[in-house]
Protein backbone atom coordinates (compact mmCIF):
# COMPACT_ATOMS: atom_id res chain seq x y z
CA UNK A 1 0.00 0.00 0.00
CA UNK A 2 1.26 3.38 -1.03
CA UNK A 3 2.28 5.56 1.81
CA UNK A 4 -0.56 8.22 2.42
CA UNK A 5 0.90 12.08 2.47
CA UNK A 6 -0.76 15.59 3.49
CA UNK A 7 -0.94 17.93 0.33
CA UNK A 8 -2.49 21.86 1.33
CA UNK A 9 -4.06 22.81 -1.77
CA UNK A 10 -4.71 26.79 -0.81
CA UNK A 11 -6.16 28.74 0.84
CA UNK A 12 -3.77 30.66 -1.86
CA UNK A 13 -3.52 28.75 -5.35
CA UNK A 14 -3.43 29.93 -8.83
CA UNK A 15 -6.87 29.04 -9.67
CA UNK A 16 -8.64 30.64 -6.66
CA UNK A 17 -8.89 34.17 -6.77
CA UNK A 18 -10.18 33.53 -3.32
CA UNK A 19 -8.78 31.95 0.15
CA UNK A 20 -10.15 28.52 0.66
CA UNK A 21 -8.01 25.55 2.11
CA UNK A 22 -8.51 22.07 1.16
CA UNK A 23 -6.22 19.56 3.12
CA UNK A 24 -5.36 16.63 0.24
CA UNK A 25 -4.48 13.14 1.14
CA UNK A 26 -3.32 11.35 -1.62
CA UNK A 27 -1.60 7.66 -2.80
CA UNK A 28 1.32 8.87 -5.08
CA UNK A 29 -1.01 10.86 -7.11
CA UNK A 30 -4.44 10.11 -5.94
CA UNK A 31 -6.64 11.46 -3.98
CA UNK A 32 -8.57 9.48 -1.10
CA UNK A 33 -9.32 12.37 1.07
CA UNK A 34 -10.11 16.00 1.23
CA UNK A 35 -10.51 18.07 4.52
CA UNK A 36 -11.35 21.72 3.39
CA UNK A 37 -11.60 24.74 5.97
CA UNK A 38 -12.90 28.60 5.57
CA UNK A 39 -13.22 31.32 7.11
CA UNK A 40 -9.91 33.34 6.61
CA UNK A 41 -11.80 36.36 5.33
CA UNK A 42 -15.91 36.16 7.17
CA UNK A 43 -16.57 39.24 8.17
CA UNK A 44 -20.21 38.94 9.79
CA UNK A 45 -21.59 40.83 7.60
CA UNK A 46 -24.88 39.30 9.36
CA UNK A 47 -24.35 41.30 11.82
CA UNK A 48 -24.33 44.62 10.53
CA UNK A 49 -28.44 44.07 10.38
CA UNK A 50 -28.29 44.97 13.81
CA UNK A 51 -26.47 48.40 12.97
CA UNK A 52 -27.59 49.19 10.11
CA UNK A 53 -31.65 50.41 9.14
CA UNK A 54 -33.54 47.80 6.91
CA UNK A 55 -33.32 49.53 3.83
CA UNK A 56 -29.41 50.38 4.00
CA UNK A 57 -28.83 47.20 4.48
CA UNK A 58 -29.29 46.45 0.77
CA UNK A 59 -26.22 47.99 0.54
CA UNK A 60 -24.70 45.65 2.62
CA UNK A 61 -26.31 42.73 1.07
CA UNK A 62 -24.79 43.88 -2.11
CA UNK A 63 -21.32 43.47 -1.02
CA UNK A 64 -21.56 39.71 0.35
CA UNK A 65 -20.23 39.22 -3.46
CA UNK A 66 -18.76 40.69 -6.10
CA UNK A 67 -20.21 38.16 -8.58
CA UNK A 68 -23.95 37.65 -7.26
CA UNK A 69 -24.31 41.42 -5.59
CA UNK A 70 -27.70 41.94 -7.50
CA UNK A 71 -28.81 38.19 -6.62
CA UNK A 72 -28.39 39.26 -2.77
CA UNK A 73 -29.84 42.51 -3.12
CA UNK A 74 -33.17 41.08 -4.72
CA UNK A 75 -33.27 38.12 -2.08
CA UNK A 76 -32.89 40.66 0.51
CA UNK A 77 -35.43 43.33 -1.05
CA UNK A 78 -37.97 40.16 -1.82
CA UNK A 79 -37.96 38.98 2.09
CA UNK A 80 -38.59 42.22 3.44
CA UNK A 81 -41.39 42.83 0.97
CA UNK A 82 -43.04 39.88 2.05
CA UNK A 83 -42.24 40.51 5.75
CA UNK A 84 -43.92 43.48 5.15
CA UNK A 85 -46.57 42.73 2.64
CA UNK A 86 -45.32 45.23 0.14
CA UNK A 87 -46.34 44.35 -3.63
CA UNK A 88 -43.80 45.58 -5.64
CA UNK A 89 -44.81 47.08 -9.75
CA UNK A 90 -45.13 44.77 -12.14
CA UNK A 91 -42.51 46.92 -14.18
CA UNK A 92 -40.00 47.03 -11.01
CA UNK A 93 -40.35 42.77 -10.80
CA UNK A 94 -39.13 42.85 -15.15
CA UNK A 95 -36.33 44.96 -14.08
CA UNK A 96 -35.57 42.88 -11.14
CA UNK A 97 -35.37 39.85 -14.03
CA UNK A 98 -33.54 41.69 -16.90
CA UNK A 99 -30.58 42.49 -14.39
CA UNK A 100 -30.68 39.54 -12.07
CA UNK A 101 -30.15 37.33 -15.59
CA UNK A 102 -27.61 39.65 -17.00
CA UNK A 103 -26.10 39.18 -13.21
CA UNK A 104 -26.22 35.43 -14.37
CA UNK A 105 -24.77 35.57 -18.11
CA UNK A 106 -21.66 37.71 -16.86
CA UNK A 107 -21.21 35.39 -13.71
CA UNK A 108 -21.19 32.22 -15.86
CA UNK A 109 -19.00 33.94 -18.67
CA UNK A 110 -16.83 34.48 -15.51
CA UNK A 111 -16.70 30.92 -14.53
CA UNK A 112 -16.54 29.84 -18.20
CA UNK A 113 -13.42 31.86 -18.58
CA UNK A 114 -11.49 30.74 -15.13
CA UNK A 115 -12.53 26.89 -16.23
CA UNK A 116 -10.45 27.61 -19.24
CA UNK A 117 -7.75 28.91 -17.60
CA UNK A 118 -7.66 26.39 -15.32
CA UNK A 119 -7.46 24.02 -18.21
CA UNK A 120 -4.85 25.61 -19.50
CA UNK A 121 -7.26 26.71 -22.82
CA UNK A 122 -6.02 30.03 -22.64
CA UNK A 123 -8.08 31.90 -26.16
CA UNK A 124 -11.35 30.39 -24.99
CA UNK A 125 -10.27 31.76 -21.21
CA UNK A 126 -9.91 35.57 -23.09
CA UNK A 127 -12.58 35.00 -25.09
CA UNK A 128 -15.29 34.23 -22.29
CA UNK A 129 -13.87 37.56 -20.42
CA UNK A 130 -14.64 39.41 -23.78
CA UNK A 131 -18.31 38.33 -24.04
CA UNK A 132 -18.49 39.06 -20.58
CA UNK A 133 -17.13 42.14 -21.26
CA UNK A 134 -20.42 43.16 -23.22
CA UNK A 135 -22.53 41.93 -20.56
CA UNK A 136 -20.55 44.91 -18.26
CA UNK A 137 -21.13 47.41 -20.41
CA UNK A 138 -25.02 46.97 -20.57
CA UNK A 139 -25.07 46.57 -16.50
CA UNK A 140 -22.83 50.39 -16.75
CA UNK A 141 -25.38 51.24 -19.16
CA UNK A 142 -28.59 50.59 -17.64
CA UNK A 143 -27.48 50.96 -13.57
CA UNK A 144 -24.51 53.18 -13.78
CA UNK A 145 -22.18 50.48 -12.23
CA UNK A 146 -20.59 47.11 -13.50
CA UNK A 147 -20.85 44.90 -10.86
CA UNK A 148 -22.41 46.94 -7.96
CA UNK A 149 -25.40 48.21 -9.63
CA UNK A 150 -27.38 49.47 -5.82
CA UNK A 151 -30.81 49.49 -8.56
CA UNK A 152 -33.00 46.88 -6.42
CA UNK A 153 -34.37 48.61 -3.14
CA UNK A 154 -37.14 47.67 -0.54
CA UNK A 155 -40.47 48.32 -2.65
CA UNK A 156 -39.34 47.92 -6.00
CA UNK A 157 -36.06 49.47 -8.19
CA UNK A 158 -34.28 53.18 -7.92
CA UNK A 159 -33.86 53.18 -11.97
CA UNK A 160 -35.33 52.62 -14.93
CA UNK A 161 -34.78 51.39 -18.14
CA UNK A 162 -36.04 53.45 -21.07
CA UNK A 163 -37.61 52.24 -24.26
CA UNK A 164 -34.62 52.88 -26.14
CA UNK A 165 -32.23 51.67 -24.29
CA UNK A 166 -34.74 48.26 -24.09
CA UNK A 167 -34.72 48.05 -28.00
CA UNK A 168 -30.56 48.66 -27.93
CA UNK A 169 -30.35 45.89 -25.41
CA UNK A 170 -33.21 43.56 -27.42
CA UNK A 171 -31.12 44.03 -31.16
CA UNK A 172 -27.18 43.51 -29.01
CA UNK A 173 -28.97 39.97 -27.66
CA UNK A 174 -28.98 38.48 -31.24
CA UNK A 175 -25.13 38.56 -32.35
CA UNK A 176 -24.60 38.12 -28.51
CA UNK A 177 -26.47 35.08 -28.74
CA UNK A 178 -25.09 33.55 -31.74
CA UNK A 179 -21.24 34.47 -30.09
CA UNK A 180 -22.37 33.00 -26.66
CA UNK A 181 -23.39 29.74 -29.20
CA UNK A 182 -19.95 29.40 -30.82
CA UNK A 183 -18.55 29.79 -27.33
CA UNK A 184 -20.67 27.27 -25.97
CA UNK A 185 -20.16 25.22 -29.40
CA UNK A 186 -15.99 24.89 -27.91
CA UNK A 187 -17.00 23.67 -24.47
CA UNK A 188 -19.70 21.25 -25.45
CA UNK A 189 -17.70 19.76 -28.10
CA UNK A 190 -14.29 20.51 -28.28
CA UNK A 191 -12.67 17.05 -27.92
CA UNK A 192 -9.94 18.11 -25.57
CA UNK A 193 -12.08 19.72 -23.63
CA UNK A 194 -14.37 16.87 -23.49
CA UNK A 195 -11.33 14.18 -22.66
CA UNK A 196 -10.52 17.04 -19.87
CA UNK A 197 -13.80 16.89 -18.02
CA UNK A 198 -16.05 13.83 -18.72
CA UNK A 199 -15.78 11.36 -15.99
CA UNK A 200 -14.21 13.52 -13.86
CA UNK A 201 -15.61 14.36 -10.38
CA UNK A 202 -18.79 12.51 -10.54
CA UNK A 203 -21.33 12.76 -8.06
CA UNK A 204 -24.92 10.76 -8.72
CA UNK A 205 -28.24 12.15 -8.36
CA UNK A 206 -29.12 10.95 -5.09
CA UNK A 207 -25.90 12.02 -3.93
CA UNK A 208 -26.09 15.56 -5.50
CA UNK A 209 -29.95 15.56 -3.66
CA UNK A 210 -28.81 14.11 -0.45
CA UNK A 211 -26.14 16.06 0.27
CA UNK A 212 -28.24 18.96 0.19
CA UNK A 213 -25.86 20.31 -3.27
CA UNK A 214 -27.13 23.80 -5.53
CA UNK A 215 -27.32 25.18 -8.69
CA UNK A 216 -25.46 23.47 -11.86
CA UNK A 217 -23.97 21.09 -9.21
CA UNK A 218 -27.03 19.78 -8.19
CA UNK A 219 -28.64 19.95 -11.72
CA UNK A 220 -25.79 18.83 -13.49
CA UNK A 221 -26.59 15.44 -11.51
CA UNK A 222 -29.76 15.52 -12.78
CA UNK A 223 -32.11 17.32 -10.09
CA UNK A 224 -34.60 19.81 -11.45
CA UNK A 225 -34.51 22.26 -9.18
CA UNK A 226 -34.18 25.77 -10.02
CA UNK A 227 -36.06 28.53 -7.78
CA UNK A 228 -36.93 30.57 -10.60
CA UNK A 229 -39.59 27.92 -11.22
CA UNK A 230 -41.35 28.87 -7.98
CA UNK A 231 -42.37 32.37 -10.13
CA UNK A 232 -40.72 35.47 -8.45
CA UNK A 233 -39.72 38.67 -9.82
CA UNK A 234 -41.28 38.16 -13.22
CA UNK A 235 -40.10 34.55 -13.50
CA UNK A 236 -43.30 33.60 -13.07
CA UNK A 237 -45.30 35.30 -16.08
CA UNK A 238 -42.11 34.81 -18.54
CA UNK A 239 -42.19 30.89 -17.62
CA UNK A 240 -38.71 29.09 -16.50
CA UNK A 241 -37.70 25.22 -16.85
CA UNK A 242 -34.45 24.27 -15.18
CA UNK A 243 -31.84 22.91 -17.68
CA UNK A 244 -30.38 19.74 -16.11
CA UNK A 245 -27.46 17.46 -17.13
CA UNK A 246 -27.13 13.62 -15.86
CA UNK A 247 -23.59 13.22 -15.92
CA UNK A 248 -23.08 14.28 -12.80
CA UNK A 249 -19.56 15.12 -13.97
CA UNK A 250 -16.95 18.21 -14.36
CA UNK A 251 -18.77 18.39 -18.12
CA UNK A 252 -22.32 17.79 -16.92
CA UNK A 253 -21.65 21.01 -14.51
CA UNK A 254 -20.05 23.21 -17.21
CA UNK A 255 -22.97 22.31 -20.15
CA UNK A 256 -25.47 23.05 -17.46
CA UNK A 257 -24.08 27.09 -17.24
CA UNK A 258 -23.51 27.10 -21.03
CA UNK A 259 -26.81 26.01 -21.35
CA UNK A 260 -28.14 28.25 -18.71
CA UNK A 261 -26.20 31.56 -21.13
CA UNK A 262 -28.91 30.59 -23.70
CA UNK A 263 -31.62 30.36 -20.75
CA UNK A 264 -30.71 33.80 -19.69
CA UNK A 265 -30.45 35.49 -23.08
CA UNK A 266 -33.97 34.34 -24.01
CA UNK A 267 -35.42 35.25 -20.28
CA UNK A 268 -34.05 38.84 -21.17
CA UNK A 269 -35.33 38.68 -25.07
CA UNK A 270 -38.99 37.65 -23.72
CA UNK A 271 -38.83 40.12 -20.59
CA UNK A 272 -38.06 43.01 -22.74
CA UNK A 273 -40.64 42.68 -25.26
CA UNK A 274 -43.54 41.90 -22.46
CA UNK A 275 -42.30 44.61 -19.73
CA UNK A 276 -45.50 46.77 -18.99
CA UNK A 277 -45.64 50.58 -18.56
CA UNK A 278 -46.09 51.90 -15.13
CA UNK A 279 -44.09 52.79 -11.83
CA UNK A 280 -41.13 51.20 -10.79
CA UNK A 281 -41.50 51.53 -6.99
CA UNK A 282 -44.06 52.26 -3.97
CA UNK A 283 -43.78 53.92 -0.78
CA UNK A 284 -42.44 52.15 2.11
CA UNK A 285 -43.95 52.53 5.03
CA UNK A 286 -43.63 51.29 8.65
CA UNK A 287 -40.52 48.74 10.12
CA UNK A 288 -40.85 44.59 9.48
CA UNK A 289 -41.85 42.50 12.07
CA UNK A 290 -41.95 39.19 11.20
CA UNK A 291 -39.50 36.49 9.42
CA UNK A 292 -39.36 35.13 6.37
CA UNK A 293 -36.56 32.53 4.90
CA UNK A 294 -36.50 34.34 1.16
CA UNK A 295 -34.74 32.43 -1.59
CA UNK A 296 -33.59 33.48 -5.26
CA UNK A 297 -31.60 30.96 -7.97
CA UNK A 298 -27.70 32.60 -7.63
CA UNK A 299 -25.74 31.79 -10.65
CA UNK A 300 -24.01 29.21 -8.20
CA UNK A 301 -27.32 28.28 -6.46
CA UNK A 302 -30.10 28.71 -3.91
CA UNK A 303 -28.81 31.37 -2.10
CA UNK A 304 -31.09 31.83 1.17
CA UNK A 305 -31.71 35.15 3.63
CA UNK A 306 -33.09 34.23 6.81
CA UNK A 307 -34.81 37.64 7.59
CA UNK A 308 -36.44 38.06 11.66
CA UNK A 309 -37.54 41.44 11.98
CA UNK A 310 -38.85 42.40 15.68
CA UNK A 311 -40.80 45.56 14.44
CA UNK A 312 -37.77 48.26 14.92
CA UNK A 313 -36.04 49.90 12.08
CA UNK A 314 -33.13 46.98 12.87
CA UNK A 315 -33.77 43.52 11.78
CA UNK A 316 -32.65 41.29 14.54
CA UNK A 317 -31.24 38.90 12.86
CA UNK A 318 -30.51 37.62 9.20
CA UNK A 319 -28.67 34.75 8.27
CA UNK A 320 -27.35 34.04 5.06
CA UNK A 321 -26.99 30.48 3.36
CA UNK A 322 -24.87 30.69 0.42
CA UNK A 323 -24.37 27.95 -2.27
CA UNK A 324 -21.06 27.23 -2.31
CA UNK A 325 -21.05 26.67 1.65
CA UNK A 326 -24.28 24.11 0.80
CA UNK A 327 -21.95 22.56 -2.45
CA UNK A 328 -18.81 22.28 0.14
CA UNK A 329 -20.23 18.36 1.10
CA UNK A 330 -20.57 17.09 -2.55
CA UNK A 331 -16.80 18.65 -3.00
CA UNK A 332 -15.47 16.55 -0.48
CA UNK A 333 -17.28 13.35 -2.24
CA UNK A 334 -16.42 14.59 -5.54
CA UNK A 335 -12.41 14.91 -5.04
CA UNK A 336 -11.71 11.05 -3.92
CA UNK A 337 -10.54 9.41 -6.87
CA UNK A 338 -9.09 12.05 -8.76
CA UNK A 339 -5.98 12.43 -9.47
CA UNK A 340 -3.86 15.79 -8.14
CA UNK A 341 -3.24 17.57 -11.31
CA UNK A 342 -7.14 17.16 -11.65
CA UNK A 343 -7.97 18.73 -8.61
CA UNK A 344 -8.40 22.32 -9.70
CA UNK A 345 -11.25 21.46 -12.08
CA UNK A 346 -12.60 19.28 -9.79
CA UNK A 347 -12.69 22.36 -7.10
CA UNK A 348 -13.86 25.30 -10.43
CA UNK A 349 -16.61 22.65 -11.28
CA UNK A 350 -18.56 23.99 -7.96
CA UNK A 351 -17.99 27.49 -8.79
CA UNK A 352 -16.49 28.29 -5.54
CA UNK A 353 -17.44 31.40 -4.29
CA UNK A 354 -15.83 32.03 -1.35
CA UNK A 355 -16.92 35.99 -0.96
CA UNK A 356 -20.31 34.55 -0.47
CA UNK A 357 -19.31 31.84 1.62
CA UNK A 358 -17.36 34.58 3.85
CA UNK A 359 -20.34 37.21 4.50
CA UNK B 1 -46.17 37.31 -8.75
CA UNK B 2 -44.12 36.77 -5.87
CA UNK B 3 -43.11 32.84 -4.42
CA UNK B 4 -45.95 32.00 -3.11
CA UNK B 5 -44.28 28.56 -1.98
CA UNK B 6 -45.15 27.08 2.02
CA UNK B 7 -42.84 27.73 4.58
CA UNK B 8 -43.79 26.07 7.66
CA UNK B 9 -42.10 25.99 10.76
CA UNK B 10 -42.12 23.73 13.61
CA UNK B 11 -40.94 23.98 16.83
CA UNK B 12 -39.22 20.80 18.39
CA UNK B 13 -37.38 19.28 21.56
CA UNK B 14 -33.89 18.70 21.40
CA UNK B 15 -34.61 15.13 22.62
CA UNK B 16 -37.49 14.84 19.24
CA UNK B 17 -34.69 16.47 16.68
CA UNK B 18 -33.20 13.10 15.57
CA UNK B 19 -36.90 11.69 15.18
CA UNK B 20 -37.90 14.28 13.28
CA UNK B 21 -35.04 14.56 10.52
CA UNK B 22 -35.06 10.59 10.20
CA UNK B 23 -39.18 11.44 9.32
CA UNK B 24 -38.45 14.19 6.96
CA UNK B 25 -35.58 11.79 5.34
CA UNK B 26 -37.69 9.44 4.88
CA UNK B 27 -40.08 11.92 3.00
CA UNK B 28 -37.99 12.76 0.46
CA UNK B 29 -37.25 16.30 1.46
CA UNK B 30 -33.33 17.92 0.97
CA UNK B 31 -31.43 19.79 3.54
CA UNK B 32 -31.08 23.24 2.87
CA UNK B 33 -29.67 24.26 5.84
CA UNK B 34 -28.79 24.90 9.53
CA UNK B 35 -29.11 28.69 10.44
CA UNK B 36 -28.54 29.97 14.51
CA UNK B 37 -29.90 33.12 15.92
CA UNK B 38 -28.44 34.39 18.88
CA UNK B 39 -32.00 35.74 21.23
CA UNK B 40 -31.56 37.36 24.49
CA UNK B 41 -30.42 34.86 26.24
CA UNK B 42 -30.68 31.50 24.08
CA UNK B 43 -30.35 30.12 20.86
CA UNK B 44 -33.20 29.46 17.91
CA UNK B 45 -31.59 27.01 15.25
CA UNK B 46 -33.67 26.52 12.20
CA UNK B 47 -33.04 23.16 10.54
CA UNK B 48 -34.40 24.01 6.70
CA UNK B 49 -35.17 20.88 4.41
CA UNK B 50 -37.31 21.44 1.06
CA UNK B 51 -39.32 19.33 -0.89
CA UNK B 52 -40.34 20.41 -4.24
CA UNK B 53 -39.91 24.41 -3.16
CA UNK B 54 -42.29 23.88 -0.44
CA UNK B 55 -40.00 24.23 3.16
CA UNK B 56 -40.03 22.77 6.54
CA UNK B 57 -38.30 24.22 9.48
CA UNK B 58 -38.01 22.26 12.35
CA UNK B 59 -37.02 25.07 15.28
CA UNK B 60 -34.48 24.07 18.47
CA UNK B 61 -34.60 26.73 21.37
CA UNK B 62 -31.20 25.98 23.40
CA UNK B 63 -29.36 27.94 25.96
CA UNK B 64 -25.63 28.94 25.40
CA UNK B 65 -23.43 25.73 26.87
CA UNK B 66 -26.46 22.88 25.90
CA UNK B 67 -25.46 20.18 23.68
CA UNK B 68 -27.32 19.15 20.78
CA UNK B 69 -27.00 15.80 18.52
CA UNK B 70 -25.77 16.03 15.47
CA UNK B 71 -28.29 14.81 12.28
CA UNK B 72 -24.78 14.20 9.98
CA UNK B 73 -25.57 10.30 10.23
CA UNK B 74 -28.98 11.09 8.64
CA UNK B 75 -27.92 14.07 5.85
CA UNK B 76 -23.81 13.59 5.51
CA UNK B 77 -23.58 17.54 4.11
CA UNK B 78 -24.60 18.40 7.66
CA UNK B 79 -21.56 18.51 9.10
CA UNK B 80 -20.83 22.23 7.17
CA UNK B 81 -23.48 23.89 8.91
CA UNK B 82 -22.74 22.15 12.36
CA UNK B 83 -19.15 22.99 12.28
CA UNK B 84 -20.49 26.50 11.76
CA UNK B 85 -22.85 26.61 14.93
CA UNK B 86 -19.79 25.59 16.96
CA UNK B 87 -17.29 27.70 15.17
CA UNK B 88 -19.36 30.86 15.53
CA UNK B 89 -21.76 30.62 17.59
CA UNK B 90 -19.98 27.98 20.29
CA UNK B 91 -22.59 25.26 20.40
CA UNK B 92 -21.70 22.33 20.49
CA UNK B 93 -22.63 19.10 18.37
CA UNK B 94 -22.20 16.08 19.44
CA UNK B 95 -20.99 13.38 17.12
CA UNK B 96 -20.70 15.26 13.84
CA UNK B 97 -19.37 12.76 10.86
CA UNK B 98 -16.67 15.51 10.58
CA UNK B 99 -15.46 17.00 13.24
CA UNK B 100 -13.32 20.06 12.44
CA UNK B 101 -13.00 20.58 16.16
CA UNK B 102 -12.94 24.57 16.14
CA UNK B 103 -10.94 24.72 12.75
CA UNK B 104 -13.56 24.84 10.20
CA UNK B 105 -13.94 28.66 10.10
CA UNK B 106 -10.58 30.23 10.53
CA UNK B 107 -11.46 33.41 12.43
CA UNK B 108 -9.63 35.60 14.56
CA UNK B 109 -11.77 35.59 17.45
CA UNK B 110 -13.36 32.47 18.72
CA UNK B 111 -16.82 32.28 18.57
CA UNK B 112 -17.51 35.41 17.17
CA UNK B 113 -21.45 35.39 17.12
CA UNK B 114 -22.14 33.71 20.52
CA UNK B 115 -24.63 35.41 22.60
CA UNK B 116 -22.21 34.88 25.36
CA UNK B 117 -19.82 37.40 24.45
CA UNK B 118 -20.73 41.44 24.57
CA UNK B 119 -21.52 43.02 20.94
CA UNK B 120 -20.16 45.56 19.26
CA UNK B 121 -16.43 46.27 18.91
CA UNK B 122 -15.69 44.63 22.32
CA UNK B 123 -13.42 41.82 22.23
CA UNK B 124 -13.91 38.26 22.54
CA UNK B 125 -14.48 36.97 26.13
CA UNK B 126 -14.53 33.53 24.94
CA UNK B 127 -10.81 33.66 24.12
Amino acid sequence: MPERIVVPFGPQHPVLPEPIHIDLVLEDELVVDAVPSIGYIHRGLEQLVQKREYPEYVYVAERICGICSFMHALCYCQGIEHIMGIEVPDRSRYLRTIWAEYSRLHSHLLWLGLFADGMGFENLFMRSWQLRERVLDVSEDTTGGRIIQSTCKVGGVRRDIGQEMLDKMHRGLDIFEEECRDLGNVFLNDETVKYRLQGLGVISKEEAYALGSAGPTLRGSGVASDQRETGYAAYGELGYKAVVETAGDCYARCAVRVRELYSSIDIIRRAIEEIPEGPIDVKVRGTPDGEYFSRVEQPRGEVVHYLLGNGTKHLARARIRTPTLANVPALVKMLPGAQLADVPIVVLSIDPCISCTER
Amino acid sequence: MSDKKEQIIREIAPGDLLREVEALNAGGYRIVQIGCTGMESVYEINYTFDKDYDLVNLRLTVEPGAEIPSISGIYWGAFVYENELHDLFGITVTDINIDFKGTFYRTAEKYPLSITRSGGDDSCQNV
